[in-house]
Parts: C-alpha cells; sequence; structure tokens
C-alpha cells in the first residue's frame, strides 16, 4: 500500500511540473508591462527601469520559469502586486474557507445522493424516482451562481432564515454547501442508482431472493456493496468539479477563498497571485484524485497496488 | 468477331452492374432498418424527445431572433427602469429600461453558437489527437496523454479563466479558451476506441492489403467512432453554456452590453430584492437548455449505446 501510495505521489510531479509551465506561458505571453499595469502610466520611467531589475522582469523567459520554479519548491510565489502581501500567505489564509465549504459540499452531496439513488433505483419508474431524478438533473443543469442568488433571495432576502453572505459561522457556509453540492448531489444520485439496478439483475441476488432474503437486506447487503464502486470512483472525479464550483459559490456568498482570490487576481491583472492560485488550486486537484485513488484501492482489494 | 467480343463483354459488365445494384438496394434496406430502429427506440423515450423538441424550438429562437424579439436588445430607456413584469414588458426591464425579454431572445444566439462551436472545435482536436494517439501508440501516445492528463488536472473554469486572463475578455476568446479547455476528455474516450478497434481484423486486413495508415484511421475507425462521438458531443454542449454563463458571470467572459444570459444574472444579482426578476428568467433559460441537451444526450445513449448507460 506504501509503494502504491508513493508511486501515485510519484506520478504527480511531472503533471505539476506541465500545469506550472503552462499557466507560466500563459500568463507570461500577455501583452503589455506588468508594471504599467500596475500603476496605470502614473509613474517615472526610471522607477520603471528600477522595479523592473528588482523584478527580473529583463531576464529571458526561461530563466524566470526555473526562478520561479525554485521559489515555489521553496514555497514562494511571490509577492501580490495589488495587496502588496506574499501570495503563500494569502493562499494559505484563504484554504481553510475553500476546504470547509468544499468538504461541507461534498458530504452533503453524499447524504443527499446515494440515499437518492438507492430509492430510485429500488422503487424504478415509480413517482419518487422520476422526482428525485428530476432533482438530480436540475442540480446537474442549474448554473451554481444562479441556484445560489436564488436561494440567497428565497430563503436569506424573503424568508430571513439565513445569511445572505459571509464567512462568520457555520450559518453562513450552510446556503453555500448546498449549493455548490447540488450538482454533485445529482450526479452521484443517478450514478447510483444505474449501478444498483445493474447489480440487481445478477444471479446472486436472484438466489439471494430465492432463499427467502426480504427485500431490504438483499438490497443493502447484496446489491449495495457491489454497485458502490463506481461511485466511489466519481467522487473522486467530483473533487475537482467541487474546486471549479467553489471559485463561483465563494463569489456568489462572498466567502474570500482560493476561488475569490483567483477571481479577483484576474480583475485586478495581478499576475503572482493569480499564478500561485491556479497551481495551488490545481494542486489540490491532484492531491485529492491521489486520495480517492488510494481509498478505491482500499475499498477493492482485486485492484493491485503495483 | 470483335463486335461478339464486345457484347460479351458488356453483358458480363451489366451482370456484375445488376449485382452491385442488388447489394446497394439490399445495403439500403439494412441502413432503412436501422435507422426506423433506432428512431422507434428514441421515439418511446418520451423525455428525450421532449428535450429534442426544446433544443429546436430554441434553435428556431436563436435565428429568427430578430424577428420574434418585441423590442431593440439595446435599446437604453431610462422612465422603464426596472418595470416589473407587465404587459408592455413581459418578463420586466432591467437597470437600463431594456427588455428583458428581448435580451433573452437574442442571449439564446449566443447560448446556442457556445454550445455548438466550442464543442465542435474541441472534439475534432480531441478526435484526431485521440486516433493518432490510439493508432500510433508508443511516444506519441505517450506524450499526447501526458499533455491531456496536465489539462485534465486543471480545474476546468480555472484554465479557462486563465486563458481569459490572456487574450482578453471577449465572446470570441470564450470560443477559443473553451475549445483549449475541453478537447482532453474527447481524447481519452477516442483513443481507448481506437486502440480497442485497431485489434480487430478488418484493420489488420486494410493493414495487409496497403491501405495508408490515415486511411484506415479516418475510412475504418473514425466511422466506428460515431456513436459515441455523437452523445459526448450532445452531453458536451450543456457544459460549454454553463462554462461561458460562469465565466460571463465572473465578469471574464462576455462584456456589456453583450446580451449574455451570465452576464445578465450577474448584472441583476445587485438589485435581487428589488427586482429580482432581471436574474431570474435568463438563469431559468440555462437551465432549460441545458436540461434539454442533457434530455436529448441521455436518450441518445440508450440508443446508440446500450452498454454506457449510467
Amino acid at each position: 500500500m506504501a509503494k502504491f501510495i508513493f508511486k501515485r505521489l510519484l506520478s504527480a510531479i511531472p503533471i505539476l511540473l506541465g500545469v506550472s509551465l503552462i499557466i507560466f506561458i500563459l500568463l507570461n505571453v500577455v501583452p503589455g508591462d506588468p508594471i504599467t499595469l500596475m500603476f496605470k502610466e502614473h509613474i517615472y520611467p526610471e522607477v520603471i527601469e528600477r522595479l523592473r531589475r528588482e523584478m527580473h522582469l529583463d531576464d529571458p523567459a526561461y530563466i524566470r520559469y526555473f526562478r520561479f520554479i525554485w521559489d515555489a519548491l521553496h514555497g514562494n510565489f511571490g509577492i501580490s502586486y495589488k495587496l502588496n502581501r506574499p501570495v503563500t500567505y494569502l493562499l494559505l489564509n484563504a484554504f481553510p474557507r475553500t476546504l470547509v465549504l468544499a468538504l461541507s459540499a461534498a458530504v452533503f452531496s453524499w447524504i443527499v445522493g446515494i440515499p437518492a439513488g438507492i430509492l430510485s433505483a429500488v422503487k424504478q419508474y415509480s413517482i419518487e424516482d422520476y422526482f428525485f431524478m428530476g432533482f438530480a438533473l436540475c442540480g446537474v443543469s442549474m448554473p451554481v451562481f444562479w441556484s445560489g442568488l436564488l436561494f440567497q433571495y428565497i430563503f436569506a432576502l424573503k424568508l430571513g432564515w439565513l445569511p445572505v453572505a459571509g464567512y462568520a459561522g457555520v450559518k453562513y457556509y450552510i446556503m453555500p454547501a448546498i449549493v455548490l453540492g447540488w450538482s454533485s448531489a445529482g450526479t452521484i444520485a443517478r450514478l447510483t442508482r444505474s449501478s444498483l439496478l445493474e447489480v440487481m439483475q445478477n444471479d446472486y441476488i436472484r438466489t439471494a431472493r430465492a432463499k427467502g432474503l426480504r427485500e431490504l437486506p438483499v438490497i443493502f447487503r447484496h446489491a449495495l456493496k457491489n454497485s458502490i464502486l463506481p461511485v466511489v470512483t466519481i467522487m473522486a472525479i467530483q473533487v475537482a468539479s467541487l474546486l471549479s464550483g467553489s471559485i463561483i459559490t465563494e463569489s456568489v456568498f462572498g466567502i474570500p477563498g482560493i476561488g475569490r482570490i483567483a477571481v479577483g487576481a484576474i480583475q485586478s491583472r495581478d499576475m503572482p497571485l493569480l499564478q500561485g492560485s491556479v497551481i495551488f488550486a490545481t494542486f489540490l486537484v491532484i492531491i485529492g484524485n491521489i486520495i480517492a485513488d488510494v481509498a478505491y484501492a482500499f475499498i477493492d482489494p482485486r485492484i493491485r497496488y503495483d | 468477331m470483335i463486335d461478339g467480343r464486345y457484347n460479351k463483354i458488356l453483358n458480363v459488365n451489366s451482370e456484375i452492374n445488376k449485382n452491385n445494384i442488388e447489394l446497394k438496394e439490399s445495403d439500403e434496406l439494412r441502413r432503412d432498418n436501422v435507422l426506423k430502429e433506432v428512431t422507434n427506440t428514441f421515439k418511446k423515450n418520451k423525455i428525450a424527445v421532449i428535450g429534442l423538441f426544446f433544443i429546436i424550438f430554441l434553435l428556431l429562437i436563436a435565428i429568427f431572433a430578430p424577428y420574434i424579439a418585441p423590442y431593440d436588445p439595446y435599446a437604453v430607456n431610462l422612465d422603464l427602469q426596472f418595470s416589473k413584469p407587465n404587459i408592455r414588458n413581459w418578463v420586466g426591464t432591467d437597470v437600463f429600461g431594456r427588455d428583458i425579454l428581448s435580451r433573452i431572445i437574442f442571449g439564446t444566439r449566443i447560448s446556442m453558437l457556445i454550445g455548438l462551436i466550442p464543442t465542435f472545435i474541441s472534439m475534432i482536436i480531441g478526435i484526431i489527437l485521440g486516433l493518432l494517439s490510439g493508432y500510433y501508440g508508443g511516444k506519441t501516445d505517450f506524450i499526447i496523454m501526458r499533455i491531456a492528463d496536465i489539462v485534465l488536472a486543471f480545474p476546468s473554469l480555472l484554465l479557462a479563466m486563465v486563458i481569459m486572463y490572456t487574450l482578453g475578455a471577449s465572446l470570441l476568446n470564450i470560443f477559443i479558451a473553451l475549445s483549449i479547455v475541453r478537447w482532453a476528455g474527447i481524447s481519452r474516450v477516442v483513443r481507448s476506441q481506437t486502440l480497442s478497434l485497431k485489434k480487430m481484423e478488418f484493420i489488420e486486413a486494410s493493414k495487409a492489403i496497403g491501405v495508408k495508415n490515415w486511411n484506415i484511421m479516418w475510412r475504418h475507425i473514425f466511422p466506428n467512432c460515431i456513436p459515441n462521438l455523437l452523445v459526448l458531443f450532445t452531453l458536451n454542449i450543456p457544459g460549454a453554456i454553463l462554462s461561458e454563463a460562469s465565466l460571463s458571470f465572473l465578469g471574464v467572459g462576455a462584456q456589456p452590453p453583450t446580451p449574455s444570459w451570465g452576464l445578465m444574472i450577474s448584472r441583476g444579482k445587485e438589485f435581487l430584492l428589488s427586482a429580482p426578476w432581471v436574474s431570474i428568467f435568463p438563469g431559468v433559460l440555462i437551465l432549460i437548455i441545458t436540461l434539454a441537451f442533457n434530455f436529448f444526450g441521455d436518450g441518445l445513449r440508450d440508443v446508440l449505446d446500450p452498454y454506457m448507460k449510467y
């Protein structure tokens, strides 16, 4: 097992290098000088010269890339143009909020998605089935920012049950987590349903029924165990989509997490901050995928560790 | 004597032609039957038919937008600022007194274009790279698949945002960004199909009689991927539409006064309490269009590929 984890971690290194290279290229071919962009031309040419030298902007691109990688390995992503603080500090400060949001959304999607999928499969083509599948499809098809606004309008502005936006306590995370988790819940419910339906057609299910077991034990003891594997796999992929989704959710609900930082960095054309936040977010996705892979190997002993 | 021989040849020729015609007819018959079967299974799936109906409906709206829209979507009328839905403006007006219904109708054009064109371009990139990767294997496969791994590692919205940062926020650049972001998943599907098809006898036979590689890929492998690709295409459209809406909502996509649905929702969010209709109605349309493509795509998958169901 340790070897398997080590190998997966090792395979992440070239991907991270590729990610950093792509981001570096994309952000460094931007037309326009970062210093003039920063100060909007209210600056003396001599100062520009000095700043260019200080920020090593006159070095060839490959040297700047290697310097960037070297610094990044030491946890240094430069200093934000706009906020004038170390990018690493800003990101580490924001990370817990994104983590709390993504995790609570994930938990919501599991506790809603899996039971909904099971119920739909057990009562295939019933009203419940159609209801849950409609709920699931809506989740998949609805833009997160729109459902977020709807929730804000109904539950915060009209009913006054929950705060509109902010991040001061548990109460503030309820709406964002539900909004963000809904689409994942939809995917999980659909997958659980189809996977369970497929497993229920197996011979051993007929055997279990034939020996006189009631329907509930048949489903929970025999069918569910075998149908949950693809669901676990999709959970891994959900990590990435939850992070993508949290970019928007954070913007709607005013939670200053990684996604909000990235959006702000784009708006203020803050290159080091954007660079850092994208690489950090991608790093999180890769780590999430590795955790899911390991969990998958743990659940299904047929998957070889080598 | 020459005439006799010529006649013989003619006879033989006409015989061959007759056979050919018969062959063609039976071919067509078979194709007709398959088509009938497909349409029949599809028709039974009522939800998919509803999806198709909505897609056609929205396409017509997009095409004939200038004739359907009651007002000019850009016409500012400050006297009508934030009118509630009424007889003149069916779904109300926005902060500039512009008719929201007309803006939604013109927005259909943007969403349809965004749904279809970048998805199509990314399909082409994905198909070509997937075919090359699966068919040639070895180094080609390794390089293409590692690049795909890297693209897939990004949260796709974030990558699109960075590309928009580089290119500048505009509608055209969304096309480019979404085409670049979405090819990787498609190339993986095409690659795995190519790998399994490559081992089949008819490909071996084509190789043995000396058919050129690109001919094998284009004429023998690619057509066998088409059913799956059609499903992928339909199911990728809602994702592209949602991405555009998200980018525009975040302010890095379409710029005002473009009637993009995402942008309209974002402009309306500050007035949510006093004028909720500004944000709500464009969102309803996004929901309808993505649902329609999802319904249709699911139905298509059930018909074309019963094993891929989930």
